[in-house]
C-alpha cells in the first residue's frame, strides 16, 4: 500500500512536469498553429544552460534561474516568432513542419557541440536533503516544488488564456486573424506572447525534470514526446485534457518502473528485466499512438494551393537516356576517386535511394514520414539475419519486409494528416528504435549485425569499384522507376490526393487504398535501400537507424528538393559530404533556410537558365501560392532523369 | 462645416498588376449614411479594404473624419474608432460569445463588462449563449455579434460589409434596424450591399460602382432609378 502511494506521488510529479512541458506546446499550437517540434529541444538546451551557470559558473540557484527562465527563454521565444516564424505567415504547415524540426536538429546539433556527451553532468535538486513524511511516504522538497509550481502554471495558464484580453486576443488571433487586426489587436505582439510562453514553459518543465539525473542531450529532447502524447490527447488545444494525459502517462510509467522489479512476469521479450521493465521505454510511444489512432478523422481537405511550382516530368526515352547517362558517369568516376571517396560517394547513392523513397510518399503525394530510416533498418535487419551471404533473394525479402510494415503505417495515415501523421511516424520511429531494433532477433541491444558482399551475375561485389557502379545502376533504376509512377496513372492519383482529397472522394477515387499503396511502395524502396545498405556497410547495428536519423534524412531531402529525383541525388550526396560534426548544424539551418522554397535546391538549380534568360525586374513567375500575385505564364521547367 | 466621415479622393489599389479601383471618389458627410451598390466585382470590398487600412491605396487620398490615412494599420485605425464589419461574418467562430465580446475592448476607454453589458441588453438572444461558441450560432445571431461590436464600442466610422449575405428576409430587416438605430446616434455609416432594397431604405445617399469607378452618386431614390441601368449596361 505504501509502495502503490510512493509510485504514485513519483508519478504525479513526473506527470506534472510533462504537464508543463505539454501546455507549453499547447500554446504555441493553438495560438499559432505551428506544432513546435523543437519544444523538447527548447527544454534541453535550457537545461545544460542551467547546468552552466550554476555548475559550471557556480553562480548558485537563483542567478542561473533567473537566467535561463527570466532571459533566455523569453528572448528565445522572441527570436524564434521574429526570425523562424513570422516569415511563415500564410504558408502550408509542411513548412513550418521543416522549418521547427530543422530548429530540433540545429539546437540538438549546438548542444552536443557545446556541451559534449563526454562529460557526465550533473546539478543538484531544489533544497536537496529536505524530505518530509506523508502518510509514512518519504517526499523531497524538490517533489513538492515541482507540484506547487505546476499547479501555480495551470492557474496561471487559465488565468492568461480565459481571463484576460491578451489572452482571448491569443485564440482570437488563430481563429482570425484579419478581423483580430480589425478589432485592433496587433497579431504579431500576440504571437510574442505566445512563443515566449511556449519557450518559457519548455525550459521550466528542461530545469525540473533535469536536477538528480545525469544529463542526456536525447533524452531531455524527447522528454517532450512524453509531452506530445499527453498534449495530442487533448487534440492540441484542450489544456485541462492535456494535464490529464500527462498525469495518466507519469503515474503509469512511475507504477511500470516500481512494479517491474517486483513481478517480472517471466523472462520478457528481451530476457533480462522482464516484460514490464521492457515496455518501459516504448510507453510513452504507445501512448501517443493509440492516442492518435483514437483521434477522430481529419475532415478531408478541399482543394488547396500548393504554391510549389509544377515541375515538368521528362518523357520515358528521354529517362532512359539519362539514367544509362548517369551509370557511365559513375563508372567513369570510379577511376579518378579515391577508395574512400568511393565510399562515401557509395553511401550518397544510398541514401540518395532513401530520399527517392520520400519523393513518392512527401513529394508527390503529399503524405509525411518521419521514420524512413526505420523502414531502412527493417530491409538491413531482414537481409542481414536471414540473407547475410547476400543474395538476391535477400533484396526482393528486405523490400517486401519493409513495405508490409509501410503498409502497417499507413493505417493511421489513412485518418490524418500533416503534424498527425508525422507524429504517429515519429512515434513509429521511437517504437522501432526502442523495442524493434533492441531485440535479439533483430540487432540483440547495440550488437552489430554482418553483412557479406554477394556476387552478382558474374560481378563481384566486394570490389568497391563494383559496388558503386552497382548502387549507381540501382538508383537510376529506381529513379526510372519513380518517375514512371509520376507519368502513370498511380501518379495522377497521387497528385489528385494531395491537392485535393475531397474532390478524389467525389469522382469515387479510393484513397485507402491510394494511401495504403504510396506507403508500401515507399517504404519497400527505402527497405530495398536497406538491404544495400547493409551490404555495403558490412556491418550495422541498431544507432544506424535511429529517429535522429531519420529527421536529418527527411530535411536534408527537403534541402535537395523532395519532389525530383535530383533534389534526392543532391541530398543523398550531401551527407557523407557533412562533417559529422557540424551534421546538426548543416541540416538544421539549411532547412530553416530553404524551407519556403517548394522544391528545393534542385528547385533553384532548375530555375536558373529561366532567371538568366527573364529580363530583370519580372520577378518569379507563379503558379499559385499568392492568390493576389501577377498572373504570369509559368516558364517551362525540366526535370532531369 | 465639419470634414466628411470618409472621404476618398482619386484612390487606385490593385491585386498585383490587376487594377480593381481607377479612381475611387467618395464622400460621406459626417454622421450621415451611404449605400455603395453595384455588381459582384466592381471593387466595393477593395474599397472598404482600403478605408480600414487593410491594403495600401496606389494613389489618392482616404481621409477619415478629415485625418489623412494612408497606410496608417488597420490595428491602430480599428482602437482609434473605425469599426468595420468584413464580409462573411463578423466573428471569431471558436471562441465563446463573451469572449468574442471582449475583443471589442481594444476600442480605447472601454471596459469589458460595459462592452458585454450593452451588447446583451440590446441582443438579449446573446445573453443566453454568453458561453457558447460564436460558431454554433445561427447565421443572424453570429451577424448580430458582429453588430454588437459596433453598437457597443462607439464607434466614429462604421464600415459594414454585405452583412444580409446568406440571410433570411426577416433577419436582414431586423439587422438593418439596428443599423438605422446607429445611424441615428451620429456615426458615419459606409454600407456595402448587392441587394439594393434592403440599403436604400437606410442610407442618406447611395453610390452605384462599377469597374473600379463610382458612377453613379446621389438621393437614395435617384440611385435605385439608376441601378438597372448600371448592372445591365445603357438600354
Amino acid at each position: 500500500m505504501q509502495d502503490l502511494l510512493a509510485f504514485t506521488i513519483v508519478g504525479i510529479v513526473s506527470g506534472s512536469i510533462y504537464a508543463i512541458a505539454a501546455s507549453g506546446l499547447v500554446v504555441t499550437y493553438t495560438t499559432s498553429g505551428v506544432f513546435n517540434f523543437a519544444h523538447g529541444a527548447i527544454g534541453m538546451v535550457a537545461a545544460f544552460l542551467y547546468w552552466q551557470v550554476k555548475v559550471d559558473w557556480g553562480w548558485g540557484t537563483w542567478p542561473a534561474l533567473i537566467l535561463v527562465l527570466g532571459v533566455f527563454a523569453p528572448l528565445f521565444g522572441l527570436f524564434i516568432e521574429r526570425v523562424l516564424m513570422r516569415p511563415l505567415a500564410g504558408k502550408p504547415t509542411g513548412v513550418s513542419l521543416v522549418v521547427t524540426v530543422g530548429l530540433l536538429v540545429l539546437l540538438y546539433g549546438i548542444a552536443s557541440r557545446v556541451w559534449p556527451g563526454t562529460e557526465t553532468r550533473r546539478v543538484a535538486e531544489f533544497l536537496q536533503d529536505t524530505r518530509f513524511q506523508v502518510a509514512g511516504v518519504s517526499v523531497s522538497a524538490h517533489q513538492v516544488i515541482v507540484l506547487v509550481v505546476t499547479v501555480a502554471v495551470a492557474a496561471g495558464l487559465r488565468l492568461v488564456l480565459f481571463r484576460s484580453r491578451a489572452g482571448v486576443a491569443m485564440r482570437a488571433v488563430v481563429d482570425n486573424p484579419e478581423l483580430a487586426i480589425l478589432n485592433g489587436a496587433l497579431p504579431e505582439r500576440v504571437s510574442q506572447l505566445a512563443w515566449v510562453l511556449g519557450s518559457v514553459m519548455a525550459s521550466l518543465a528542461g530545469v525540473l525534470i533535469a536536477p538528480g539525473r545525469s544529463y542526456n542531450h536525447l533524452f531531455l529532447t524527447l522528454l517532450v514526446v512524453n509531452g506530445y502524447a499527453a498534449a495530442i490527447l487533448g487534440r492540441l488545444r484542450s489544456l485541462p485534457l492535456t494535464f490529464v494525459g500527462a498525469l495518466l502517462l507519469g503515474t503509469g510509467e512511475a507504477y511500470l518502473i516500481g512494479y517491474s522489479q517486483r513481478f517480472s512476469f517471466g523472462e520478457g521479450v528481451l530476457g533480462t528485466n522482464g516484460v514490464l521493465a521492457e515496455l518501459l521505454p516504448v510507453l510513452p510511444t504507445v501512448f501517443l499512438f493509440a492516442v492518435i489512432v483514437a483521434l477522430p478523422q481529419t475532415r478531408l481537405q478541399v482543394a488547396k494551393l500548393a504554391g510549389g511550382r509544377v515541375l515538368r516530368v521528362p518523357a520515358m526515352p528521354q529517362t532512359l537516356w539519362r539514367g544509362a547517362c548517369f551509370v557511365a558517369m559513375a563508372a567513369l568516376a570510379t577511376a579518378l576517386l579515391s577508395p574512400t571517396q568511393l565510399f562515401n560517394a557509395s553511401t550518397g547513392l544510398v541514401v540518395a535511394m532513401v530520399m527517392l523513397s520520400l519523393v513518392v510518399l512527401v513529394g508527390y503525394s503529399g503524405q509525411i514520414s518521419l521514420c524512413q530510416f526505420t523502414f531502412v533498418g527493417i530491409g538491413a535487419s531482414v537481409m542481414g539475419k536471414f540473407f547475410g551471404s547476400g543474395s538476391l533473394l535477400g533484396l526482393v525479402a528486405a523490400t517486401l519486409a519493409a513495405a508490409a510494415f509501410g503498409a502497417l503505417v499507413a493505417l493511421p495515415a489513412l485518418r490524418l494528416r500533416d503534424i498527425y501523421l508525422a507524429l504517429a511516424t515519429v512515434a513509429f520511429a521511437l517504437f522501432g528504435e526502442r523495442l524493434l531494433f533492441d531485440h535479439p532477433k533483430v540487432f540483440d541491444r547495440g550488437a552489430t549485425l554482418s553483412f557479406e558482399r554477394p556476387a552478382l551475375l558474374g560481378i563481384d561485389l566486394e570490389n568497391g569499384k563494383a559496388l558503386f557502379i552497382f548502387l549507381a545502376a540501382c538508383f537510376a533504376a529506381m529513379a526510372v522507376l519513380v518517375l514512371a509512377v509520376r507519368r502513370g496513372p498511380l501518379g495522377r492519383r497521387l497528385a489528385a490526393m494531395n491537392d485535393s482529397p475531397a474532390a478524389c472522394v467525389t469522382l469515387g477515387l479510393n484513397l485507402i487504398g491510394t494511401k495504403v499503396t504510396v506507403f508500401a511502395l515507399s517504404a519497400g524502396m527505402a527497405g530495398f535501400a536497406g538491404a544495400l545498405f547493409g551490404m555495403l556497410r558490412t556491418s550495422v547495428s541498431a544507432n544506424d537507424f535511429v529517429l535522429l536519423v531519420s529527421l536529418n534524412t527527411f530535411l536534408l531531402a527537403m534541402i535537395g528538393g523532395i519532389t525530383t529525383v535530383t533534389g534526392a541525388l543532391i541530398g543523398g550526396m550531401a551527407l557523407p559530404l557533412l562533417d559529422t560534426d557540424l551534421q546538426g548544424l548543416f541540416i538544421g539551418a539549411g532547412a530553416i533556410l530553404i524551407s519556403r522554397l517548394p522544391n528545393g535546391f534542385a528547385g533553384v538549380l532548375y530555375g536558373l537558365p529561366a532567371r538568366l534568360r527573364r529580363p530583370p525586374g519580372l520577378g518569379e513567375p507563379r503558379l499559385g501560392g499568392d492568390t493576389t500575385a501577377p498572373v504570369t505564364p509559368p516558364l517551362p521547367e525540366r526535370v532531369p532523369a | 462645416m465639419t470634414a466628411p466621415g470618409i472621404e476618398l479622393v482619386g484612390v487606385r489599389a490593385a491585386y498585383g498588376r490587376i487594377d480593381v479601383l481607377r479612381g475611387v471618389d467618395l464622400v460621406v458627410p459626417a454622421g450621415s449614411v451611404f449605400a455603395l451598390l453595384g455588381p459582384n466585382g466592381a471593387g466595393k470590398s477593395t474599397t472598404l479594404r482600403v478605408i480600414s487600412g487593410r491594403m495600401r491605396p496606389r494613389a489618392g487620398c482616404v481621409h477619415i473624419a478629415g485625418v489623412h490615412v494612408n497606410g496608417t494599420p488597420p490595428a491602430r485605425l480599428a482602437r482609434a474608432g473605425l469599426c468595420s464589419v468584413p464580409e462573411g461574418r463578423g466573428i471569431f467562430p471558436n471562441l465563446t460569445v463573451s469572449d468574442n465580446l471582449r475583443m471589442a475592448t481594444y476600442r480605447g476607454g472601454l471596459s469589458f463588462s460595459d462592452v458585454r453589458d450593452t451588447a446583451f441588453e440590446r441582443f438579449p438572444a446573446l445573453s443566453d449563449r454568453r458561453t457558447q461558441l460564436a460558431g454554433t450560432l445561427s447565421g443572424g445571431e453570429q451577424q448580430m455579434l458582429a453588430l454588437a461590436r459596433a453598437l457597443t464600442t462607439n464607434p466614429a466610422v462604421l464600415l459594414l460589409d454585405e452583412i444580409s449575405m446568406g440571410l433570411a428576409p426577416l433577419i436582414v430587416a431586423e439587422l438593418y434596424e439596428v443599423v438605422a438605430r446607429l445611424a441615428r446616434e451620429g456615426i458615419t455609416i459606409l454600407i456595402v450591399e448587392q441587394f439594393a432594397r434592403v440599403a436604400l431604405p437606410v442610407a442618406d445617399f447611395a453610390g452605384i460602382m462599377t469597374q473600379g469607378r463610382i458612377q453613379v452618386v446621389g438621393e437614395p431614390a435617384d440611385v435605385e432609378a439608376a441601378l438597372s441601368e448600371a448592372y445591365l449596361g445603357a438600354v
